[in-house]
């Protein structure tokens, strides 16, 4: 018996991951939610700038690369063009939630019908560590070597807090991956964003929190440990938004 | 055939994509392309197109890049500070190798300039205009009429050779009305294997991108792209020449430019001044062989220009510096009159 | 034959409507045209204008420096315009809102009280078209014939009801 195999919808590629890094976590559930849907056939994904930069060598379904923060924009594109093929984008925290602030906004209020997989680790990994618009007070990082400065910088965003807030979107969720339970659960909500989608429900967001170890300056171990310690207490896990279980439920009474 | 219409600049060129087979549109306002915008806007919904006003520029441009990479046909359009928004996602959907449709109806710069029609993009256009080695395929119409059909051959264009391609217009084209028989409908019959649609579990993965980390990767994928280039060169170039058989003198102008210096040429040639006119209609590729031809047989050429003067530098190289060039230029937002054109014209020695 | 033509007036005088009907008139004769508004972010109200070219032969450029004929609605208009009219030309007057008179004595002058007129005949947005009707009776530069499947063109058949009123307007001021 199989209890364990590598989802089909990845490819044999190997990771350039960081070791310690939770990416491939991700991009396994991703794969995962592809795969127990059955839609890898008409999946395509979106790949961000950052980090995930070459996630197209890592999905088996078709692919393309966006300019960093257009993702949003570009899966538009893909979904207005293709409405029955599923589409999503894989981002990270610069990408998301600094220079496609308004891309990730609109995409979210037009309610556009494509599943987000936002990847906060409270840094840029790609350039090598500098501030992100995650990082948290006081965080030490190579623009903030003194501690983020709020007083400077300003305060850390709350994503999924701040969509929820719009009658756009239809499911807005944060999840985290540094621990058994917490992805398990992760790949439910993850499978539940592209479900949406399949279901022509509309715009699904999945915030998950990952691990930096080798920006963060951690073993892996302790990485995993700041994520409960400080990373979760700033970005509480749960269901920020769901449309229709909303409506569900109100239905029952 | 259809029949003669009088149509705006601006509605002749939405009227010619859908006919050419773009059901997607994808802009942000900004004067003066604004009837484009809402031509597509009443259309498309009844033809079960997309009209879709995005959040900015940059958005809008990533959204034809993501249409683009499903192999459909798709456009955006704009005036000169929403195009220098869209340069990034330009320079994306070149290095991508994708083709797009991007119509630029210029108006007075740099910065928020005015909005009065310019030409002061030729540089931004012809030469790159976003980051990276590359080249866009620019098409200068000098009537509605233009506009319509160089719209119809921007897209044939842009999927003949996989790249963006651009209808450099003016403020001026976009808002003047002129009869136009508008171009049958059309089908875009090229086949686009690397489109992304979906697998279907049948092939392997399509992979739409530019990015290549491997240096001297990036360089095959650039020198690959460059011989297409001179393909588009060779096979692409575009022009119209009027009166240049026995000319003395070569008037060089485009777009509404042209037109002012084909008065002024008529003009000219009433008082027995042996001037002729080359009108660049694709300035990339640039007509330089007919340029460097006329070098042989006249004194001196007159670059007509609504800008401090751009298309000058190309015609100084394609002569190679043989004869002199001069400048006839208003900027802003003004416009050359065809006695400035003319007095230019025997400035350069056509005074006999 | 070339007929180059300035429209002036005030936004909402019809400035743009009725050099489209001369543009569509043109067209429908066989004749080359063209039609070039101002455009700008001015306010409702504000000055607007057009220029049309009516022309045998292709038209070069459709910006026009010097009009052969200018239909001036009000004052600003017949300000700015006067002195770029070519010698030997025309210019029509709204003489209900332009008090003063033309300046010049090498150019044809009508004054019509369009304005005026147009509120007798209970279509007091339609000065522009009487001074159409004057200006094809006096350069002749389009016919007088079939001006209906002119108005076809540029009135939606929503609206057409509006035919037999703009046909008044142009007659009234064709016949003044």
């Amino acid at each position: 018996m199989i209890v364990f195999e590598k989802p089909k919808s990845l490819t044999d590629a190997e990771f350039h991951y960081c070791p310690g890094c939770t990416h491939g976590i991700i991009h396994r559930l991703v794969a995962r939610a592809i795969d127990n849907l059955g839609i890898e056939g008409r999946t395509i994904g979106v790949a961000p700038v950052g980090c995930a930069v070459m996630a197209y060598d890592y999905f088996a379904c078709d692919m393309v690369e966006a300019a960093h923060g257009r993702a949003p924009a570009m899966a538009t594109g893909i979904k207005r063009s293709l409405p029955d093929n599923i589409v999503f984008t894989y981002q990270g925290d610069g990408d998301l939630a600094s220079i496609g602030m308004a891309e990730t906004v609109h995409s979210a209020a037009r309610n556009e019908n494509i599943t987000i997989i936002f990847v906060n680790n409270a840094i840029y990994g790609m350039t090598g560590g500098q501030m992100a618009p995650t990082s948290l007070p006081g965080q030490v990082t190579q623009t903030s070597p003194y501690g983020r400065d709020v007083k400077v910088t300003g305060y850390p965003v709350r994503i999924c807090e701040m969509l929820a807030t719009l009658d756009g979107p239809e499911f807005i969720a944060r999840v985290a991956v540094n621990n058994v339970k917490n992805v398990k659960n992760a790949e439910k909500v993850i499978e539940k964003a592209f479900r949406n989608q399949v279901e022509g429900k509309g715009f699904s967001l999945v915030e998950v929190i990952s691990a930096c170890p080798t920006n963060w300056g951690m073993t892996p171990d302790n990485a995993l440990k700041w994520i409960d310690e400080k990373m979760i207490p700033y970005y509480p896990l749960g269901v920020y938004k769901d449309r229709s279980a909303k409506e569900e439920s109100q239905n029952d009474k | 055939m259809s029949e003669k219409v009088l149509m705006k600049g601006n509605e002749a060129i939405a009227e010619a994509a859908i006919r050419a087979g773009c059901m997607h549109y994808f802009g942000y306002p900004i004067t003066p392309q604004t009837e484009l915008a809402a031509y597509m806007a009443k259309k498309m919904p009844k033809i079960g197109g997309v009209f879709l006003q995005a959040e900015s520029e940059l958005a809008a441009i990533n959204m034809v890049y993501g249409v683009a990479a499903t192999g459909k046909r798709v456009m955006t359009s704009s005036s000169s500070p929403g195009v220098s928004l869209k340069q990034e996602g330009i320079s994306y959907i070149a290095g991508s190798d994708l083709p797009a449709l991007i119509v630029n109806v210029q108006r007075g710069g740099p910065g928020l300039g005015g909005i009065q029609p310019s030409q002061a993009y030729y540089f931004q256009a012809t030469k790159g205009g976003g980051h990276g080695d590359y080249h866009i395929i620019v098409l200068a119409p000098n009537s509605v009429q233009e506009m319509a059909d160089l719209t119809a051959l921007s897209f044939d264009l842009a999927d003949k050779y996989r790249m963006p391609s651009m209808l450099l217009a003016d403020g001026t084209l976009g808002q003047m009305m002129e009869p136009v028989i508008l171009p049958e409908k059309s089908n875009n019959s090229v086949e686009k294997p690397w489109a992304v649609t979906g697998t279907e579990g049948k092939r392997k993965h399509n992979i739409v991108n530019s990015l290549y980390l491997k240096p001297d990767i990036l360089e095959k994928v650039n020198f690959e792209r460059y011989e297409r280039y001179k393909e588009v060169e060779k096979n692409e170039v575009r022009y119209e020449s009027f009166m240049m058989d026995d000319a003395e003198f070569c008037v060089v102008a485009f777009g509404i430019a042209a037109r002012i210096s084909k008065n002024a040429v008529i003009a000219a040639r009433k008082e027995g001044i042996k001037v002729g006119l080359i009108r660049p209609i694709t300035l990339w590729p640039f007509p330089k062989k007919p340029l460097a031809d006329a070098a042989d047989q006249v004194k001196g050429f007159v670059s007509v220009e609504l800008s401090m003067g751009q298309m000058i530098e190309d015609i100084n190289l394609a002569i190679s510096c043989k004869k002199p060039v001069i400048l006839c230029n208003r900027a802003g937002g003004m416009i050359p009159s065809p006695e400035q054109v003319l007095e230019s014209i025997k400035a350069l020695g056509g005074n006999k | 034959m070339t007929n180059k033509l300035i429209i002036a007036g005030f936004g909402g005088q019809g400035v743009l409507f009725a050099g489209k009907f001369l543009a569509y008139k043109g067209l429908l004769e066989n004749r080359q045209v063209s039609w070039l508004p101002s455009y700008g972010p001015e306010m409702r109200g504000g000055t607007a204008n057009c220029s049309v070219i009516l022309s045998d032969d292709p038209i070069g450029s459709p910006i026009i420096s010097k009009p052969d004929v200018l239909i001036a609605m009000n004052l600003p208009s017949l300000d700015k315009y006067e002195d770029e009219v070519v010698s030997g030309g025309m210019i029509i007057v709204d003489s209900t809102l332009i008090e003063r008179k033309v300046k010049r004595s090498d150019v044809k002058v009508f004054y019509v009280p369009a304005t005026k007129m147009a509120q007798e005949i209970n279509a007091p947005t339609l000065a522009n078209m009487i001074l159409v009707g004057k200006f094809i009776k006096e350069t002749g530069a389009v016919g007088y014939e079939n001006l209906e499947d002119t108005l076809k063109k540029i009135i939606s058949a929503r609206h057409q009801d509006l035919y037999s009123i703009n046909l008044n307007a142009i007659n009234k001021g064709y016949n003044f």
